[in-house]
């Protein structure tokens, strides 16, 4: 089973959640803890696990190799505008391009070959029934989304079918959120009781329901703001899986980078509630 | 015309709520753009009034024309996004896969497939309460956030502000490292960096100081809800020290930043505490170090 844990604004809690609801699961079970959050992974700060495995990840690149008529048709395919002819030159601009390989395979003289180039790194780390695995951007490279892509294609090889995965996934609402939850059979959305929270959580619902997954909502610093976040979800009918309290001790826990849920047993009875929630909807999901 | 852009790398440290209050000190002086345009929230503390608004098409989709389709499959073969499934015997386009690259229509045999403009989003131009303007804009659901929407509403805001003569403009950039915050980097004269004392904020820090640092722009730091974490705190002022990055100020944690939010205000208007003493102070130095 794979639950996502996204939400529409930064902040409100989703590494938090991610990363105590791994570490509670794996008490009894196995699990497999993923950072999708690629530009800023941050869930490997609150899990301590031993390194098992790393390799560096790359996308496809065209490169020239001058043995070219300048027929400038490899320019001409380029959407992207990654392939540029200067005079009797050919520069790519490895930024830019999206690894179509149309200009490659184009063109008429096989002078531009596909080479890999190093955008990240992914990391693979173990300890007792947790696995973790998190993925960097290198910094300068602009495209989150090919690294997501080849992260959750790593997650499917390495591990079977029936072990829970949760995914930390990246803020917002365009493609990288979107190449994170898209193979999710739940996505759990986070956010917060304040008018930034509420705003950024609409659009969140839009997207989950655009993509006709099944979701529930956690409302972290709960206590704060008004009441608009619980109303909508009324509304909306849609289900509200814990409330987490507004609390200072969360937030110096949060600071030090350690779990909440081993020190505030309020937060380990939510996580045990949304897991009772999440395995009841999958139930009726299947009935 | 200077341009002051307001970035924190990681999410929720409150860099919205300090841009809306830069924006209010600055009044008619600033034009505002909110280039986080993929979880946009400024227009909640400014009360925009959306007086010009435009579709903006960026990027292209595949679409296949079934009349003269023979479902021959060389499109689905040279995809490298797996944007063209078989279904029921007949090929259609994924438009969440989609990249748009144009590959597809260059290799089909009966030209049935054409590239269209893809809309992606808008862009607004609003007078907003401090009798300035901003300019903002909405990622539409599922978009690529290419920059390019981030790069529109920045030259927009700069166009203006050189049609009528403003002396700053103040961009509430992006979260992460990737695209849309190197375009709200771009041209930036200084970047204003809002942290937290927390091991994320930190490690986010310095990850888009590393991407700061690669444009060469001055930076100055606020330290957000400081008194969270003393430690973490003292780390971070260490890390400015050895960065050469400003410490304009610390602000304590403090929930006026959340009720002036449910009101609507930025924090200065709210003014309960200090901490809009703080953040004006924090201007005007802000102010100094861009006129230098």
């Amino acid at each position: 089973m794979k639950i996502a844990i996204a939400s529409g604004k930064g902040g409100t809690g989703k590494t938090t959640l991610s990363t105590n609801l791994a570490a509670f699961l794996a008490e009894t079970r196995k699990v497999i803890l993923t950072d999708l959050d690629v530009e800023e992974p941050n869930s490997g700060l609150f899990i301590q696990a031993g390194a098992v495995h790393a390799e560096d990840k790359f996308k496809m690149i065209p490169e020239w190799t001058k043995s070219c008529s300048l027929c400038g048709l490899c320019q001409d395919v380029c959407n992207f505008h990654a392939v540029l002819q200067l005079g009797t030159e050919i520069m790519v601009f490895p930024e830019l391009c999206h690894s179509c390989y149309a200009c490659s395979e184009l063109c008429p003289d096989s002078a531009l070959p596909m080479i890999p180039q190093k955008m990240g790194e992914l990391k693979h780390f173990s300890d007792h029934q947790l696995s973790f695995v998190e993925s960097r951007l290198d910094i300068g490279q602009e495209r989150a989304v090919p690294l997501i892509a080849q992260t959750n294609k790593y997650i499917d090889e390495q591990f079977s079918e029936d072990i829970i995965k949760i995914y930390d996934s990246p803020p917002g609402t365009s493609c990288p959120v979107i190449e994170a939850v898209k193979d999710a059979d739940f996505v759990i959305l986070v956010t917060e009781p304040t008018p930034f929270g509420l705003h950024d959580l609409k659009l969140a619902v839009e997207t989950v329901r655009e993509l006709q997954k099944n979701f529930g909502v956690v409302i972290n610093k709960y206590g704060i703001g008004n009441n608009n976040v619980m109303d909508y979800c009324e509304i909306e009918k849609i289900n509200i899986l814990a409330k987490i309290s507004n609390d200072r001790r969360i937030a110096e826990l949060y600071s030090r980078g350690e779990l909440i849920y081993q020190h505030v047993p309020e937060v380990q009875s939510q996580l045990a509630d949304i897991v009772n929630h999440i395995t009841e909807m999958k139930v009726e999901i299947s009935e | 015309m200077k341009e002051i852009v307001v970035i924190s790398g990681k999410g929720g440290t409150g860099k919205t709520s300090v841009t809306a209050s830069f924006a209010y000190l600055g009044g008619q002086d600033v034009i505002v753009a909110d280039c986080d345009v993929d979880a946009a929230d400024m227009h909640l503390l400014m009360q925009p009034d959306f007086r010009q608004s435009e579709d903006f098409y960026s990027g292209q989709l595949a679409v296949i024309d079934s009349e003269r389709c023979t479902n021959c499959g060389a499109c689905a073969e040279v995809c490298r996004f797996d944007a063209i499934p078989e279904v029921d015997g007949n090929y259609t386009i994924d438009a969440l896969n989609c990249e748009g690259c144009g590959y597809c229509p260059r290799v089909c045999p009966e030209e049935a497939i054409k590239m269209e403009d893809r809309n992606v989003g808008k862009w607004y131009v609003s007078t907003i309460k401090t009798g300035s303007t901003m300019v903002h804009a909405r990622l539409g659901i599922g978009a690529e956030n290419s920059g390019k929407l981030v790069a529109k509403v920045k030259n927009e805001a700069k166009a203006l502000a050189e049609k009528n003569e403003k002396k700053y403009i103040i961009v509430d950039g992006s979260p992460g490292v990737g695209c849309p915050v190197v375009s709200s980097l771009s041209g930036a004269h200084f970047v204003i960096l809002v942290t937290e004392p927390t091991v994320s904020g930190l490690h986010d820090l310095k990850r888009v100081h590393e991407l700061v640092k690669k444009f060469s722009i001055p930076a100055g730091c606020i330290i957000n809800k400081a008194d969270l974490n003393p430690q973490i705190a003292e780390q971070i002022v260490t890390y400015l020290n050895h960065e050469k990055i400003v410490h304009l100020s610390n602000l304590p944690y403090d929930e006026t930043f959340t009720e002036a939010m449910v009101n609507g205000q930025t924090i200065i208007e709210f003014n309960k505490n200090h901490l809009s003493d703080i953040l004006t102070e924090s201007w005007e130095q802000i102010k100094q170090i861009t006129n230098a």
